[in-house]
């Protein structure tokens, strides 16, 4: 995230796209839902009528799948009646001229059209956001899993931009990180291409600093992301593959395919639970839960704070870092850590933006990255007086359909998500009686019209296939999805959705699989 | 209405509408005959009343029959029938008035209007056997301002009702409506205007008693991008109709009150909430508002100046703690009606937490009578710190129930005795309650004290709204106490702990002493815990519900020793202090008693034993003593 | 800075400063059922009652701002007799069952009665009756124990803003209920727990599966492990388990927590947690030691570099694991390996 998390509180307009804030970021979502009591206006652009959608003052009701038409469109109108913030175009950014000539194309009307809405309600939503003294756009899943996610996020911040909604308390361009720590695993180069603190692999005196404070020679060759190491594997290139703390055979789309590439490697699996996918491994490994060891986080507003170990690991589990950290040692690379603040302090001598970070200093409040000195404050905002790198630059993006449209044989599109009382692959939530009450298996959203024409009644057992594969679920009959739009969530493994989803489209720039839109069909089962 | 000449055109035009209600003259002088039709020659309105209570006891019909026998002879062109709010005297009605004579009468029945239209309207002669009896002196007719129960009484507030159609804009027009508006609007400034009403002394007559003109000033002194005015028409207090009466009767005053407010604050909106109970004030309240929009008095640009003003009703549903300002502010807004602490008051954060006038509809119904006629004026009347008038509903045992209007300053006994024409049936007076179900009970002793905020205050009771209930010596003091306490037990909004655990814990004390279980000990509980309760409530609701107890507690400490030391109810009314006895030496072994006794404890022989009852089976109903014929059966 | 004198100490304070918070600057603890800093003031209980010198009554230290020369007493004569009555009033209203009530030893009733010695109620008379709620798998709603503060009310309406809950009926019946009085589970509650975990007494109470008593345990301070909002919370920990989890006021969260945050912590110590290395022999995953693992692990990988190079390794970290082990897992792969096929699910 620019910004902080409570200011969504300080915004006077909020485009709410591709999250569904209150069942994802439930926190997050009551603080929105606090900013529209106090005034906020909000617009939500979503599939599905979400819980937030009926609190919106403009809600889209966007095909999966055509976010960058709708930005660009926005921009359009924006530019058209002169809502732009002309001051900060002048003096913060540059690339505008190229981008106001290619949203000239995007008009509300024929965009209206690509998304499914109404274009005066484009132009409604266009004016709320670019007339706010303070405009936040806050995203999720819904915006970066597709084939173009990485120019769906260029779309916002081109909006943002464009009305100079950045850099202030209460703007910004607010992603929201889904996992409790997934900020804290980029910052640290869990990625392919950098180093910590997003350093280049190729760059030369990035390597040098890196070989310089691990004592080892460093490869400058960028490494492979999931679906490569998963192609890999399944091709025989990838002899051994070492699982810490996730569970593809769930999480990851295609799953008949992550299958059969995790039986042909040498897998280790470093898990808190015997997950769907440790059960393919060859070496599972006991790992300590949360509340088992020492160590920080970092959440959505890069604010590293804190865990601490509350109760032991059960048998002879051991905290993740030991097992890194000992396995290292076997593997001959000799140096030992007494604590994870020692880890940390290793990370922050080489991660500029961790720098002035001390155990000491979040033992009671986190602070947020980018933190130099250890006199810094952290901070809050990011690109206050400038952007990171200088000026802002826009990002034209066209728009382009999915890579899987619906066709004759899957005529519908599916998009997946999460519900409140699950989380990601139940690995947790599903030990806890109440959310499964709650939430007990997996089910697929048909609209009332659809259902009516397949003959399909609410509560059924249905049978949803893509190119893919096909599962079984319960059809719930709801119009928050659209007439030609299926929806699954995908925490179970029984009826899972990712046996459907398209693995092959990756984003061009962050090989983001497109889960959000796939084809399908769906059948009544006897 | 585009300009002040605009409204003295309408005014001009509908004086004719109203000649005849603003010059009565001698019903005593002999009408001339004069041929056909209106045989005197003259012609007359008709007035009756339609407010709540009259509407209950038949005027719609008395109206119907009306109609139709002016049709029957003719008459619909010289005699206007006119639907007015209320006189006043309920206890008379339905009441009905011809002008120009001021012919009061009372109590009449549908078969009554054939005679009132054939002798009065035909023939000009007054019927004098259908007048109210106060209306006639020997064989002289008094027109309605003479009779005593509106001799003392100086009308500002109720000055239109029971006088003009509160359905006719025009006749509020006509008798210089709307003209203080534009005074305001094209004379003063908002401070001259808030100068005025301050100077006038008037204070809220709500309950509350604070200065108006204060209030007014801290809300235009305010801070906000947007402020309300707002009206607070919840009344709620048993027994109490002043606002009803007034919103019945002259809803007029209302609206134009509210947006010379509005002008005074710098508010452009206007609520007024109301409860729902009261249907015909709702309903002619919107015929005003709707009307008002029509003439160019609501809406934009009133009387061709920038300023603008428009105004909404919003129902209540009833609960009392809603009369409670911020309890009401925030039933406006649609949450539960629960107060809310003071600081912020409404003035600086009220409905939408915006700076909000709310004053209560007898308060704004002074207002445009402050402006045509002055504060200096308005300052004559009343007392040193209590100015104006003040309007009271007098109800129990009392002659004259009903609505009254006088000067502050007034005793308490010239309202009971003069206006209110006394106890009934002889009775000796025993204590007045004013101020509703908070207010106190003021005994014998203090009816000299005249009416204003601060003596009623040191008396232990408080103006309230105007709530006044005579109580005579049948009534049980300790048993109204209990009563009252029953009403704001119910009311309590349930928010803060004192007033809803504590009202309640002094109920059932109060019911433990009239069921004849009370301790002595029971007594300064009931003290220590009403100061708890005053101390310590979040509202006005809780800080006064004890007032009645404490009051009582103060004069009659006496009644309350009775119950729990002798095990007596002094006035007879607690059932379970009460023993109904048979008086042998008077008893004529009739046996009637014990035929009437619904549950047999009567026992004896007729002709033979004298009869008794059994204590233990007694459920103290007095069917005995009703039927007993020798009055051989006695209560103690 | 406005100067205002409590107990005849003297405490200088900004404009629009309540009492309580004056009286909190300098240490003196004014007691509170209803009083939240996050909520608009409402001033429902009345414990907080205080006397300020020349006031006509006895105002709520929590809703009362301070003013120039403004002298409070927070324990005179007259503000412990109002405090006593108070609670003599809510405990008339209230089950005496606290040998067996889970929320005894964090009751704020309980821990006030014995503050004043209000050992009993000295009334009798009517009492609440009603059913306890238990139709959400998370928590009871027990209205007999409630003591109306409005606290669970408030956080639903002006923080969690679910409006699930709010007041029915009023004057002494008044309680807490759902709409129609439909339960619960039929109410539009997320479950979030933010009502339970504000409740001064044992009105709202989690569904717990041990028996503990507050005093035995032992809170620890820690990040949330479920979604990226980084909520704050405190474990509270009895014989090395997790028997309640507790919102803290951490920078995001601001003191909530969501149904999974607050509730869902049976996984931690769950008896299907993996607690020893295990092995595949046969086709079939066996329990082995640490050593035979990291043996086994260790010749894989030097053979998989021997044959094909460091690229033929891959390890894929975990956005669910410590910041220091997402290090420690690229430095792995990097600096032992030697191969950048790092990744993690960012994506997922």
């Amino acid at each position: 995230m620019t910004n902080s998390i409570r200011e969504v509180k300080k915004a006077d307009a909020i485009f709410l796209t591709g999250s569904n804030t209150t069942e994802n970021h439930p926190v997050i979502g009551a603080q929105i839902k606090q900013a529209l009591k106090k005034g906020t206006k909000l617009i939500v652009a979503d599939p599905r009528e979400i819980e937030l959608a009926k609190y919106a003052d403009v809600f889209l009701k966007i095909k999966p799948g055509t976010s960058i038409a709708l930005s660009n469109a926005m921009m359009n109108v924006i530019i058209e009646e002169g809502l732009q913030d002309k001051e900060y175009i002048n003096e913060k950014t540059e690339n505008f001229e190229e981008t106001a000539k290619l949203v000239e194309g995007y008009t509300p009307e024929k965009v209206a059209e690509v998304c499914g809405v109404d274009p005066e309600d484009i132009r409604r939503a266009a004016r709320i956001y670019a007339q706010a003294e303070r405009g936040s756009i806050v995203y999720c899943m819904g915006i970066t899993q597709h084939h173009n996610g990485t120019e769906n996020v260029m779309s916002l911040s081109n909006l943002a931009l464009l009305t100079g909604n950045l850099g202030r308390e209460g703007t910004g361009v607010n992603p929201l990180r889904g996992q409790n720590n997934v900020q804290g695993a980029c910052d640290m180069g869990a990625l392919p291409n950098v180093y910590p603190g997003y350093q280049p692999v190729t760059k030369a005196e990035v390597v040098e600093k890196f070989e310089k404070a691990w004592g080892v020679d460093l490869s400058k060759e960028v490494g492979l992301t999931i679906p490569e190491i998963m192609h890999g594997a399944e091709h025989g290139d990838i002899k051994v593959l070492y699982i810490m703390g996730e569970n593809p055979m769930v999480s990851d789309p295609d799953t008949a395919h992550v299958e059969k590439a995790l039986k042909k490697t040498f897998l280790v699996v470093q898990d808190i639970f015997l997950t769907e996918t440790a059960e393919l491994a060859d070496v599972v490994l006991p790992a300590a839960a949360f509340a088992e060891k020492d160590g920080t986080f970092v959440n959505s507003e890069r604010r590293v704070q804190k865990i601490r170990k509350a109760v032991n690991a059960p048998g002879v589990a051991k905290a993740d870092w030991v097992i890194l950290m000992e396995l290292m040692n076997k593997l001959g690379y000799n140096k030992e850590y007494n604590n994870p603040s020692e880890i940390f302090e290793e990370i922050r001598m080489v991660t500029p933006q961790y720098a002035g970070i001390t155990y000491d200093r979040i033992d009671a409040v986190g602070i947020q990255w980018p933190c130099p000195t250890e006199d810094h404050p952290g901070t809050k905002i990011l690109h206050q007086e400038r952007c990171g790198r200088g000026v802002g630059l826009f990002m034209p993006v066209s728009y382009s359909p999915s890579g899987e449209l619906s066709d004759e044989e899957y005529p519908l599109v599916m998009t997946t998500g999460r519900v409140l009382y699950q989380y990601h692959t139940r690995t947790m939530t599903g030990k806890t009686e109440g959310l499964n009450q709650k939430a007990p298996e997996s089910y697929v959203e048909i609209h009332p019209k659809l259902a009516e024409e397949l003959g399909i009644n609410d509560g059924e057992r249905v049978k949803v296939a893509s190119r893919r594969g096909a599962i079984e679920t319960k059809a719930k009959i709801t119009d928050i999805v659209s007439e030609k739009v299926v929806f699954i969530p995908f925490h179970w493994a029984e009826g899972a959705a990712n046996v459907l989803t398209n693995g092959s489209v990756l984003d061009k720039y962050s090989k983001i699989p497109e889960l959000k839109v796939c084809g399908v069909k769906i059948e009544k089962l006897a | 209405m585009k300009s002040i000449q605009d409204l003295d055109r309408i005014r001009q035009k509908s004086l004719e509408k109203v000649n005849l209600r603003r010059n009565v003259e001698d019903a005593n002088v002999e009408a001339e005959a004069s041929g056909e039709g209106l045989t005197d020659g003259k012609p007359k309105d008709v007035l009756v009343c339609g407010g709540t209570g009259c509407t209950s006891s038949g005027c719609q019909k008395i109206i119907n029959k009306m109609e139709i026998q002016l049709e029957k002879h003719q008459l619909k062109k010289e005699v206007k029938l006119i639907k007015t709010g209320c006189f006043g005297l309920c206890e008379a009605g339905p009441i009905v008035i011809v002008h120009p004579e001021g012919a009061f009468y009372s109590r009449i029945k549908e078969k009554d209007v054939e005679e009132i239209v054939e002798e009065h309207l035909l023939k000009g002669k007054v019927v004098t056997h259908l007048l109210f009896k106060g209306a006639i002196d020997g064989d002289q007719v008094k027109p309605i301002d003479e009779v005593d129960f509106y001799k003392k009484q100086q009308r500002v507030a109720l000055r239109n009702c029971g006088l003009i159609s509160p359905e006719d804009i025009e006749e509020y027009i006509a008798f210089d409506g709307y003209k203080a508006l534009s005074k305001v609007l094209t004379e003063m400034t908002p401070e001259e205007a808030i100068d005025e009403v301050k100077k006038s002394g008037l204070r809220g007559r709500g309950g509350g008693g604070f200065p108006t003109g204060l209030k007014w000033e801290f809300t235009a002194k305010a801070e906000g991008d947007q402020k309300y005015v707002a009206c607070n028409a919840d009344e709620g207090d048993p027994g109490a109709f002043m606002d009803r009466s007034v919103l019945e009767g002259d809803p007029h005053a209302i609206v134009e009150a509210m947006a010379i407010a509005g002008y005074a604050v710098g508010a452009d909106m206007g609520y007024v909430y109301i409860r729902a109970e009261y249907p015909i004030a709702v309903a002619r309240l919107q015929i005003a508002i709707e009307d008002a929009r029509k003439f160019g008095l609501l809406g934009k640009s009133i009387f061709g100046t920038d300023f603008n003003f428009d105004m909404e009703i919003r129902l209540g549903a009833g609960a009392f703690v809603c009369g409670e300002e911020t309890a009401l502010i925030n039933s406006i807004e649609g949450k539960r009606g629960m107060p809310r602490p003071r600081p912020p008051f409404p003035a600086h954060k009220g409905i939408w937490d915006k700076p909000t006038l709310l004053n209560n509809v007898e308060t704004y119904a002074n207002i445009p009578q402050i402006i045509l006629n002055g504060a200096e004026w308005y300052s004559s009347i009343g007392t040193e710190k209590s100015k104006g008038t003040k309007v009271f509903a007098l109800g129990g045992k009392i002659n004259n129930t009903g609505l009254l209007e006088i000067p502050m300053g007034t005793t308490l006994r010239e309202v009971i005795y003069e206006v209110g024409g006394g106890i009934p049936n002889g009775k000796a007076f025993k204590a007045v309650q004013t101020g509703g179900p908070s207010g106190g009970c003021i005994p014998a002793d203090h009816l000299d004290a005249a009416i204003d905020y601060d003596n009623l205050i040191s008396l232990g009771s408080m103006m309230g709204s105007g709530g006044m209930i005579v109580m005579d010596e049948d009534n049980c003091m300790v048993d109204i106490a209990r009563f009252f306490l029953d009403f704001t037990v119910d009311e309590s909004c349930g928010k803060c702990t004192p007033c809803r655990e504590g009202t309640k814990r002094m109920l059932e004390i109060l019911e433990r002493i009239t069921e004849g279980e009370g301790e002595e000990a029971d007594l300064n509980k009931l003290e220590s815990l009403a100061k708890t309760i005053k101390n310590t409530s979040l509202c006005g609701l809780g800080q006064t519900a004890p007032n009645p107890v404490l009051s009582t507690l103060h004069y009659f400490r006496h009644e309350y020793e009775a119950h729990v030391k002798d095990k007596k109810c002094p006035a007879g009314v607690c059932q379970g202090l009460l023993q109904y006895l048979v008086i042998p030496e008077a008893c004529k072994k009739c046996g009637i008693c014990a035929n009437k006794c619904p549950v047999n404890c009567i026992d004896g022989v007729k002709g033979k034993e004298v009869y008794v009852i059994r204590q233990a089976d007694c459920i103290k109903c007095g069917a005995c003593m009703a039927a007993c014929p020798f009055k051989a059966i006695k209560k103690g | 800075m406005i100067t205002v004198k409590i107990n005849g100490f003297e405490v200088k304070v900004e404009k629009d400063t309540t009492i309580l918070e004056a009286a909190n600057k300098i240490g003196i603890k004014i007691p509170t059922f209803c009083h939240d800093p996050r909520l608009r003031p409402h001033g429902s209980c009345r414990i907080c009652t205080v006397e300020v010198k020349g006031g006509r009554n006895l105002p709520t230290a929590c809703t009362t701002p301070v003013f120039e020369g403004m002298e409070v007493e927070t324990e005179s004569e007259g503000v412990v007799e109002a405090r006593k009555e108070i609670l003599d009033l809510l405990l008339a209203n209230h089950p005496l069952d606290c040998l067996t009530c889970q929320q005894a030893g964090r009751c704020a009733l309980q821990d006030l009665c014995f503050q004043y010695d209000v050992k009993e109620s000295s009334y009798g008379g009517a009492k609440k009756e009603f059913e306890i709620d238990n139709s959400n798998p998370f928590y009871y709603s027990d209205q007999n124990k409630c003591i109306l503060c409005g606290k669970c009310v408030y956080v639903c309406s002006q923080l969690q803003c679910t409006d699930a809950i709010g007041f029915a009926e009023r004057g002494f019946p008044t309680h807490i209920a759902t709409p129609f009085n439909q339960g619960l589970e039929e109410s539009t509650c997320v479950s979030c727990g933010n009502c339970v975990s504000v409740c001064p007494v044992g009105a709202l109470v989690p569904k717990s599966k041990e028996k503990f008593r507050y005093w035995e345990t032992s809170p620890v301070r820690t990040t949330c492990s479920y979604c990226g909002v980084g909520c704050q919370m405190d474990l509270l920990v009895k014989d090395n388990k997790i028997v309640e989890i507790q919102p803290a006021m951490g920078p995001s969260n601001e003191g909530l927590l969501c149904v999974k945050g607050k509730f869902a912590y049976n996984f931690i110590g769950h008896p299907d947690r993996l607690k020893a290395p295990l092995i595949r022999k046969n086709g079939k995953l066996e329990e082995g030691t640490w050593e035979e693992a990291y043996e086994l692990i260790s010749s894989k990988i030097a053979e998989a570099k021997e044959t094909l190079g460091p690229n033929s390794v891959a390890g894929l970290s975990s956005a669910r694991c410590t910041t220091e082990e997402n290090y420690l897992l690229q430095k792995l792969m990097r600096a032992v390996v030697g191969t950048n096929n790092v990744d993690h699910c960012a994506r997922l």
